[in-house]
């Protein structure tokens, strides 16, 4: 039963709807006529309280199929690690180092996450999207990021 | 009426034929086109990654290109399905049963060519559906006060979240959990900041394009990171001179062709049951009505034809609730009014009045665009099989830097970056618990009106939350709403298995995940 993957999904929403009932508890719920700001998302938070609970109980009457891995069969910690890598290479490079090492390193990060890329290949691949990307962005588009910087 | 939708149209036909208008339309319908063919690259991440490049462009230029990605990759994902058996675009899934049979045949060039035929056909029924219907449906909609608005909106977000694929349980939380994302930032009325956990840079509330992108980018990256094996060329050598069908085929492609349309058009008029339903319910019918249903699956012409006429002319009637009611129907409509609302403009029944240009422009540029897409199509065949052998190893990581500019210059706040890559990350994890992210994106485009309109009607009527069924417009909307739930209770409690889409499909053709 606990291995089913919708219990986990019910759980997970009616936990969330929880959570939003309770915080918008905190504001003011106002009355129907003059709804303050926690009356709208008290709605929505038991709605998707309810919501839960009916996924999860459906989950516990329902028979198990073959297949309740929440995770695929196949882990691809590599690629899911350098596709979320890539763009926090952009983050922190772009903010001290300018917009040039951040498209760099966001596209040969995100690249090494194939597994069959290798380090010359997403270098040559990086490379060429640097040269286009930036062409368009700060020549074409004119977007407020400079190529290159030190420092905050 | 019908001089006026003309007038009206042929002044569309001024907007969209300004030169700079019709550059955007290609550049929509080209890239459209291509990210069709691409495998693994669906129109929904492509819109989003435009999206924040349409900032600096008229708000006409920007919707038209747009809305060409759209019907522009609907193109392209036939000959996907047709030549390499890929199924990466739900609404081509069924074209894959007849399309490929007919390509091991060495028919696979006329199957093409029957494609940008009914395409043609779909869509054009499609548009002049919409020239009529949308104009009539204003007026109408022109008289609601907020409780009809509110009940029609609920329906649209009802209807958009257990009509689409998976669990329809599934779909309303996915919604709800859209409505909720849609709350964050500072209240309109009292400028309470909810749900911001104190950050500042969320006062303004969380941005589509980075919502858009980490749902429909990332956490499909991620998804489809490995999984897409190397594509089998053997089939793919098309030339200009194949594409034309044979009388015969010809001859049995046109009935099925309209039977499509008919079914795509009705199945558009429903919000939630986009191009993907359509073309399901049309091949089944076709089999159905058939002389011959057990050559289906071996190559039966009619199998393409029908399903891609419907695709089309479903594709164009979506467009119909979107612009004239401001109710999208799907998460790519949700984005389509996202970015009309980025650029100032308010969706509802008055955009048509009020703005014109963008209405009939975008319909007078429907037929500029499937007219560039059947003269891309069919000389240019050979380059668009061509881009079938781009792997996905360099495709994700050049939209990944796309995906992080793209969401930085929405407000030059590299905050925003590190917004997309939660909701990435969040989004994939709901994607591997079965949950459809599209809904999301549909409560969060709305979430804000419905509030808005709630609160208003709510207001009115003094606190009488059964205003909702006093008033009879609204009243025939909140009993739809509750037509639809019973239906859904009924079907599943009855034959959970016998479902449209999964009626359609033998067991071995899994419908693909992607976005649509």
């Amino acid at each position: 039963m606990l291995k089913k993957r919708d219990f986990y999904a019910g759980g997970l929403m009616t936990l969330l709807g929880a959570a939003v009932t309770l915080d918008s508890m905190t504001y003011t719920l106002g009355t129907l006529t003059h709804m303050g700001p926690g009356m709208f998302p008290l709605m929505l938070g038991c709605t998707l309280t309810l919501v839960g609970v009916l996924i999860l109980g459906t989950a516990l009457v329902s028979p198990l199929t073959d297949n309740e891995n929440i995770l695929p069969k196949q882990k691809e910690w590599r690629g899911w690690g350098c596709i979320l890598a890539g763009p926090i290479f952009f983050i922190v490079l772009g903010e001290y180092f300018g917009l040039v090492p951040a498209t760099f390193s966001c596209v040969f990060v995100s690249a090494l996450g194939d597994r069959t890329s290798t380090i010359k290949g997403s270098a040559i691949l990086a490379a060429g999207v640097t040269f286009f990307g930036v062409a368009l962005f700060t020549y074409v588009l004119k977007i407020p990021f400079p190529m290159f910087r030190l420092g905050h | 009426m019908f001089a006026t939708a003309l007038t009206d149209l042929w002044y569309g036909f001024g907007v969209a034929l300004e030169p700079h208008n019709v550059m955007w339309c290609f550049i929509g319908v080209f890239v459209g086109n291509m990210v069709g063919v691409l495998p693994g690259m669906g129109p929904l991440a492509t819109i989003s990654i435009l999206l924040p490049l349409t900032f600096g462009i008229k708000p006409v230029g920007a919707i038209l290109m747009l809305a060409g990605v759209f019907y522009g990759a609907q193109y392209g994902g036939a000959i996907c399905s047709i030549l390499l058996n890929l199924p990466c675009h739900p609404p081509h899934a069924v074209t894959c049963l007849d399309g490929f049979p007919l390509t091991k045949r060495g028919r696979g060039g006329a199957a093409l060519g029957i494609t940008v035929i009914s395409s043609f056909v779909g869509a054009s029924w499609g548009i002049t559906e919409m020239i009529f219907l949308s104009p009539i449906l204003v007026v109408v909609a022109l008289k609601f006060g907020p409780a009809e608005i509110c009940s029609l909106m609920l329906l649209g977000l009802l209807a958009g979240s257990t009509l689409a694929r998976g669990s329809p349980l599934k779909g309303v939380a996915m919604t709800v959990c859209g409505l909720l994302i849609g709350i964050v930032g500072s209240d309109i009325e009292t400028g309470t900041p909810r749900f911001t956990f104190g950050i500042p840079n969320l006062f303004d509330g969380v941005e589509i394009v980075a919502l858009a992108l980490g749902l429909f980018g990332i956490a499909e990256f991620m998804k489809s990171v490995n999984q897409l094996s190397e594509v089998d060329t053997k089939y793919t050598n098309v030339k200009f001179k194949d594409l034309r069908p044979t009388r015969d085929e010809f001859r049995r492609s046109v009935p099925a062709m309209f039977r499509g349309t008919i079914i795509g058009s009705l199945c558009a008029l429903i919000p939630g049951t986009g191009p993907t339903i359509a073309s399901f319910i049309s091949y089944a019918t076709e089999k159905k009505i058939s002389k011959t249903p057990e050559l289906f699956g071996t190559g039966m012409i009619e199998g393409v034809a029908c399903p891609e006429a419907s695709t089309h002319s479903s594709v164009q009637g979506d467009f119909i609730p979107t612009m004239s009611l401001g109710i999208p129907g799907d998460a790519v409509m949700a984005l389509i009014l996202g970015a009309l609302m980025i650029q100032g403009i308010v969706p509802g029944p008055q955009l048509i009045s009020e703005h014109p240009d963008i209405f009939w422009g975008l319909i007078a540029s429907f037929w500029i665009g499937n007219i560039i897409l059947v003269v891309l199509n069919v000389p240019m065949i050979g380059l668009w099989v061509k881009l079938l052998t781009i792997p996905y190893k360099y495709l994700y990581p050049s939209a990944m830097f796309f995906v992080a500019i793209g969401v930085y210059s929405t407000n030059n706040d590299m905050f925003q970056v590190g917004e997309v890559v939660l909701i990435g990350l969040v989004g994939y994890f709901l994607l591997l618990l079965d949950f459809h992210p599209a809904p999301i994106l549909l409560g969060f485009v709305l979430g804000p009106r419905f509030e808005e309109n709630f609160r208003r009607a709510m207001l009115i009527s003094r606190g009488d939350i059964l205003v909702f069924v006093k008033h009879p417009i609204s009243a025939v909307f909140i009993g739809l709403c509750a037509l639809l739930i019973l239906m859904q209770v009924y079907v599943r409690l009855r034959s959970p298995k016998s479902l449209p889409t999964e009626m359609a499909l033998p067991t071995d053709h899994k419908i693909p995940e992607a976005a649509e």
